[in-house]
């Protein structure tokens, strides 16, 4: 019953290995195509804000990297595992907030905690100890024994952060993390996740349709109608379309390629 | 670069200790919502409470019945009809748990779940036995109450009735997975009720015997008897009374083998139907 899987981690050099490496990736429902040869590589202890408009194609690439679907073109590797054929060895590396609310209202913050960690394996005593370190970082520690229901957004958002650290993943993707909540639950979460980056080593990919949530230190990339439209840092970005800030920049791309969706690949 | 970068768990593969804590993790879980949803638990003990009470008591008068197996006296229509309801209860909780998981606010739970490292078909059967695991509890508060009904079967009944209701739980939860996956136009719970759940129920054996559908239409004779519902039924029907119906046995382990590699083979996220039809829940 023990699946085995080859890792490829025990090699030498594995660290230097891009924390997701998405290459030639392609994506169609039906004949609408949500996503035409994207390639991007995040190196460990990253922070990536994946820019693009609602129906950019954005959340199409989280369910391809949290495999939801099969990807039908191309290669998505987690840490050099590919989710295709490891997908075990790449999904234990990998935290996801979902833009959609996915916490049960009606239990309490810490049995949602203890339910995430029993799926990834991890029993209940050390659950417990890590999600009282994660809930006091988050600072929730006095609402482990409320339910869900009595939360304000950002305090969801937040156990649900916490909740994606649980198993100590390596990469954490959130989509669309700051919806809904206001400007001040906005920068508490912003900032505690870039701390994950600069304390913990973790990498972020940050997907968001807001241009204020990028600073300057972070390599963005800008999906526009399912096509990657440029990739790298934020200085780099702006100056490559002799824009003045990230804001005009993002409205440059998006802009100029309002050509529809992208055709077929033939 | 970082050192934790260098410390990428260099685990392979999963213990069996931890598929038990995923799959204790599972059930617990769906127990405590369920729990929780006061308004559930009574909703899936009325309906067939209103069937008992009101529905059986009214043909009471109407129906009268040969003795045939399993009964080996004379039976009144509210003890004929406790087996169908039983199940009834687990075709209402197997299709409320596997369609509301994709369809209504659970879509997240879904994605949840099947983010999860352990191997997909595992994850699936696990939320299986967790909906099997409440449908027993709904069941017997169900027989708990029909007790004092004076429905009384066996007492040792009660304990042979438990494989038959975990076997059909399994089935009808793997089927209400299948369709979950496959048939975008149930996309309501109103469209399952009239497309599923009703031609079901009504076209088995959980309201009246199949020799007395016989002499009404023997093209509806083997309707029902094609119906894995049936076989559901008369295999709870037999096992509340410390007996064995083999057909329906073999029917229902059948079907539930089929329904379940049927769900994960369309929940696979290569071969599968999601991502075909452009996802649940998909905005983007």
């Amino acid at each position: 019953m023990v699946a085995v899987e080859r890792h490829s981690e025990t090699q030498p050099g594995a660290a230097l290995l891009p924390a997701l490496a998405i290459e030639g990736v392609s994506h169609s429902y039906g004949s609408r195509q949500a996503l035409a040869d994207v390639s991007l590589s995040i190196p460990p202890a990253t922070f990536v804000v994946l820019l693009g408009l609602n129906g950019a194609g954005k959340s199409t690439l989280f369910s391809l990297i949290t495999r939801l679907f099969g990807t039908q073109r191309g290669q998505i590797r987690i840490f050099g595992h590919d989710i295709a054929r490891t997908p075990g060895a790449a999904l234990r590396l990998l935290g996801v907030v979902f833009q959609l609310r996915t916490l049960d209202l009606d239990l309490s913050v810490m049995q949602n905690l203890i339910y995430h960690a029993a799926l990834h394996g991890i029993g209940r005593r050390i659950a417990l100890d890590r999600a009282k370190d994660l809930l006091a970082r988050v600072e929730l520690s006095d609402r482990a024994e409320d339910k869900i229901r009595k939360l304000s957004g950002g305090q969801m958002r937040r156990v649900e952060i916490a909740r994606a650290l649980l198993h100590r993943p390596r990469l954490l993707l959130l989509d669309e993390p700051t919806v809904g909540l206001d400007i001040r639950a906005r920068a508490d979460i912003l900032s505690h996740v870039r701390s994950l980056v600069a304390e913990e080593g973790v990498s972020v990919l940050w997907a968001t349709h807001l241009v204020d949530e990028v600073s300057d230190a972070d390599t963005v990339a800008v999906l526009h109608h399912g096509r990657l439209l440029a990739y790298g840092p934020a200085q780099e970005v702006v100056t490559g379309v002799h824009a003045k800030d990230i804001g005009s920049a993002f409205a440059r791309l998006t802009e100029s390629k309002v050509s529809g969706p992208p055709e077929r690949p033939a | 670069m970082n050192s934790t970068t260098l410390a990428l768990a260099p685990q392979t593969g999963f213990s069996l200790a931890q598929y038990a804590i995923c799959l204790n993790g599972i059930v617990w879980r769906e127990t405590l919502r369920f729990l929780h949803q006061r308004e559930r638990f009574i909703a899936a003990l009325v309906r067939p409470l209103v069937w008992l009470f009101v529905f059986a008591a009214g043909f009471r008068q109407v129906l009268g019945f040969s003795i045939i197996p399993p009964y080996e006296v004379y039976v009144l229509y509210g003890e004929y009809v406790t087996p169908g309801l039983m199940a009834m209860i687990q075709l209402f909780n197997g299709m409320q748990s596997s369609l509301s998981m994709v369809y209504d606010r659970e879509m997240g739970n879904m994605r949840t779940l099947l983010v999860s490292p352990l191997p997909r078909w595992y994850l699936l059967s696990a939320k299986l036995i967790a909906g099997t695991a409440v449908s027993l509890l709904q069941v017997y508060a169900f027989l708990a109450i029909a007790w004092l009904w004076e429905i009384e079967p066996p007492p040792i009944g009660y304990l042979t009735v438990l494989p038959a209701l975990i076997l059909s739980g399994l089935m009808l939860g793997a089927l209400g997975m299948l369709l979950s996956s496959i048939i975008k136009q149930l996309e309501n719970f109103a469209g399952v009720m009239n497309f599923v759940i009703f031609p079901m129920f009504f076209a088995s054996s959980a309201l009246y015997p199949l020799w007395r559908v016989k002499e009404a239409s023997p093209v509806l004779y083997h309707i029902c008897q094609l119906n894995p519902f049936t076989h559901a039924v008369e295999l709870i029907r037999f096992a509340l009374y410390g007996k064995l119906n083999e057909v329906s046995l073999a029917v229902v382990f059948g079907c539930t083998v089929l329904f379940m590699v049927g769900a994960i083979v369309a929940y696979d996220p290569s071969r599968g139907f999601v991502a075909r039809r452009g996802g649940p829940g998909e905005a983007a």
